[in-house]
């Protein structure tokens, strides 16, 4: 190994250390903020000083918190199934049914998916109040489905093409109806992309703000993003960051969970194309 | 097990007509090979008897019953794929024990099936391997072998052997060609663009242009007698020598058909054709000299065994007078009178 050969290894694990740095480092102060309470939070510190469970005890003894995760979890996941299961049905169509103005069609789901959330935020209220879900879970999944569908219905779609058609026909002569090809043949070979679009999807759900926000009315129904931003302390003036942060790690956690579960799924849905012969 | 008749059948995408008015038998337990240029719908034709292309008009008939409107999977069918198209998540016991298994097949009868298809075709030893692991011509195995656990009717190749190279092309040609004796109560229909897999495989070739049939019959027939210069150069290599003008007229005709190995190198002054040889080819067994006598192309002779030609080498050549192809200004043998 030459001494250029050794500084460009240096250089590249300083990039990757920097990188990793900026990540994580959030999350990472967020942790050590959650085991402070009163005026150590407001020191800075870049070491573990205390460890004091006060505020994770007072975010799980709130009165709301446990209902507002289980609302995050309700409408996450059947935000998920739904998206996928017309995702997929979608994406089948846009793949391999040959129709006129297939590519506008397209091209009309991608664009869609520019808007910002603001933007459409009145119109969805109105669409909201229309069919009399406001202040239920399912003003939620309705927009959240919604606003994942394009991306879900754009990855699956180039999944699908890449999938050799005589896959397909060779079921097809082997007596296969189309349920027992999407359960059987299909399903098993999209399953990385499924999971990965379908974690993504769980993500953006669980995370969004303002949509949910805006459609929640009672403490009850609120989500935990919207739980948390609305934690409110001892009086007005002071904003409860220590509790704030104990409920940002518990509910990321979730997430690294499922990550770390799906995570050889996710790498293989991100670059393996498909299934070469 | 099944004879097949193809009654004025066509298909049309949108505007656009593929097959143009086919009417074909294919016998009982016949090898019948559709062979033609690309674009001449022998893919499309072989598709639509396995029923997965719709029949625009006319009518396919599978042992006298009318089968247009029928699903693949009820018509006694077995197809193999050009990219094998196996099952990329199942081992190939799975892969080939699939169609039985939505057919409803007991387990016992399964197993015993995909076994005996296995043993005849020695991947025994591969069934609990996924097709990532094998090879491309294990993979063609398999996917012949899924095609023989389901007991067909008709058995249908679509190029089964394009993806694979030269030397496991003829292993697996010989292979096929064993599997119709084996199985010789079975229709086959094997779709190339190869004439040396039609000329080898058939018992009968439908030679395919441009959405029509242009001929149909036993090999030696297409080869000895075809009935248009289309088939006459298809089949047939190195391709059969045309030649036009003065040289097709003296014989009474628009062009002139003789092959390689039907031209003789004789003494000076007893040729028909003289010319000086450009390039040789040895092949060992044969050599092809490509001798430029004037006409629009060299001809090419064959001659067996080693020759010695070189470059610049005057020869004169004499046609056998018994198979010379006379053909008229369309293309279509001139009868021998």
């Amino acid at each position: 190994m030459t001494l250029s050969d050794i500084f460009w290894k240096v250089m590249f694990y300083c990039a990757v250390a920097l990188i990793v740095l900026v990540a994580v480092f959030p999350f990472y102060y967020a942790i050590l903020t959650s085991f402070e309470t009163g005026t150590a939070i407001f020191r800075v510190n870049y070491l573990p000083e205390s460890f004091n469970l006060d505020n994770y005890r007072a975010v799980l003894g709130g009165a709301n918190f446990l209902r507002s995760v289980a609302n995050s979890v309700l409408i996450a996941t059947v935000t998920v199934a739904g998206a996928l299961l017309l995702a997929v049905t979608a994406a089948y169509a846009l793949a391999r049914v040959r129709f006129r103005g297939r590519g506008l069609l397209l091209m009309t789901i991608l664009a869609v998916s520019m808007f910002p959330q603001i933007a459409v935020l009145a119109g969805h209220f109105e669409l909201v109040r229309f069919l009399g879900i406001f202040n239920t879970p399912f003003a939620m999944i309705l927009s959240y489905t919604i606003f994942t569908l394009p991306f879900t219905v754009w990855v699956l779609t180039t999944f699908m093409r890449d999938l050799p058609l005589e896959i397909e026909e060779a079921a097809i002569v082997d007596g296969a109806t189309p349920w027992v090809f999407i359960t059987q043949v299909f399903m098993p070979l999209l399953w990385p992309a499924l999971v990965t679009t379908g974690l993504l999807a769980f993500i953006g759900a669980w995370n969004e703000f303002l949509f949910a926000l805006t459609f929640t009315a009672s403490e009850t129904q609120r989500t935990v993003p919207v739980a948390i931003a609305l934690l409110s302390g001892a009086s007005q003036q002071e904003v409860p960051w220590g509790p704030i942060m104990a409920a940002s790690v518990l509910v990321t956690i979730p997430l690294i969970i499922l990550v770390l579960i799906f995570q050889r799924k996710i790498v293989a849905g991100l670059t393996a194309g498909g299934v070469k012969g | 097990m099944a004879n097949i008749q193809m009654k004025a059948v066509r298909k049309s995408f949108g505007v656009l007509e593929v097959i143009k008015g086919v009417d074909l038998e294919i016998r009982k337990g016949e090898f019948m090979v559709f062979v033609g240029p690309s674009g001449c719908g022998k893919s499309t034709l072989l598709r639509m008897i396995a029923g997965l292309e719709s029949i625009t008009s006319g009518d396919l008939l599978f042992d006298g019953e009318r089968v247009n409107t029928v699903i693949p999977s009820k018509r006694g069918i077995a197809m193999v794929f050009q990219s094998y198209a196996l099952y990329p998540h199942m081992k190939v016991r799975e892969n080939m024990a699939f169609g039985m298994k939505l057919a409803g097949a007991s387990e016992e009868e399964r197993n015993e099936r995909v076994a005996r298809a296995a043993r005849m075709l020695q991947i025994d030893h591969l069934l609990d391997r996924l097709p990532k692991e094998l090879s491309g011509g294990q993979r063609q195995r398999v996917a012949i072998g899924r095609a023989i656990t389901r007991d067909p009717r008709v058995f249908l190749f679509d190029e089964p052997l394009s993806n694979l190279d030269a030397a496991l092309r003829v292993a697996t040609r010989l292979e096929i060609a064993k599997l119709h004796h084996e199985m010789n109560d079975v229709t086959m229909i094997y779709v190339t663009h190869d004439q040396v897999e039609a000329m080898t495989l058939a018992d009968r070739i439908c030679v395919l242009r441009d959405g029509r049939v242009e001929q149909v019959g036993t090999p030696s027939d297409l080869y000895e007698k075809p009935n248009s210069i289309f088939v006459a150069g298809f089949i047939g290599s190195p391709r059969m020598n045309f030649l036009d003008g003065a040289r097709a007229a003296k014989h009474g005709c628009h062009t002139l058909g003789i092959r390689s190995e039907h031209i003789d190198i004789v003494a000076d002054g007893e040729g028909e054709w003289t010319g000086t040889v450009i390039h040789a080819e040895d092949l060992g067994s044969d050599n092809y000299l490509f001798v430029e006598i004037g006409a629009a192309e060299p001809l090419i002779v064959r001659r067996p065994g080693k020759l010695d030609h070189a470059n610049g080498t005057h020869l004169n050549l004499r046609p056998q007078a018994q198979h010379l192809h006379r053909f008229d200004a369309e293309g279509r043998p001139v009868s021998q009178s």
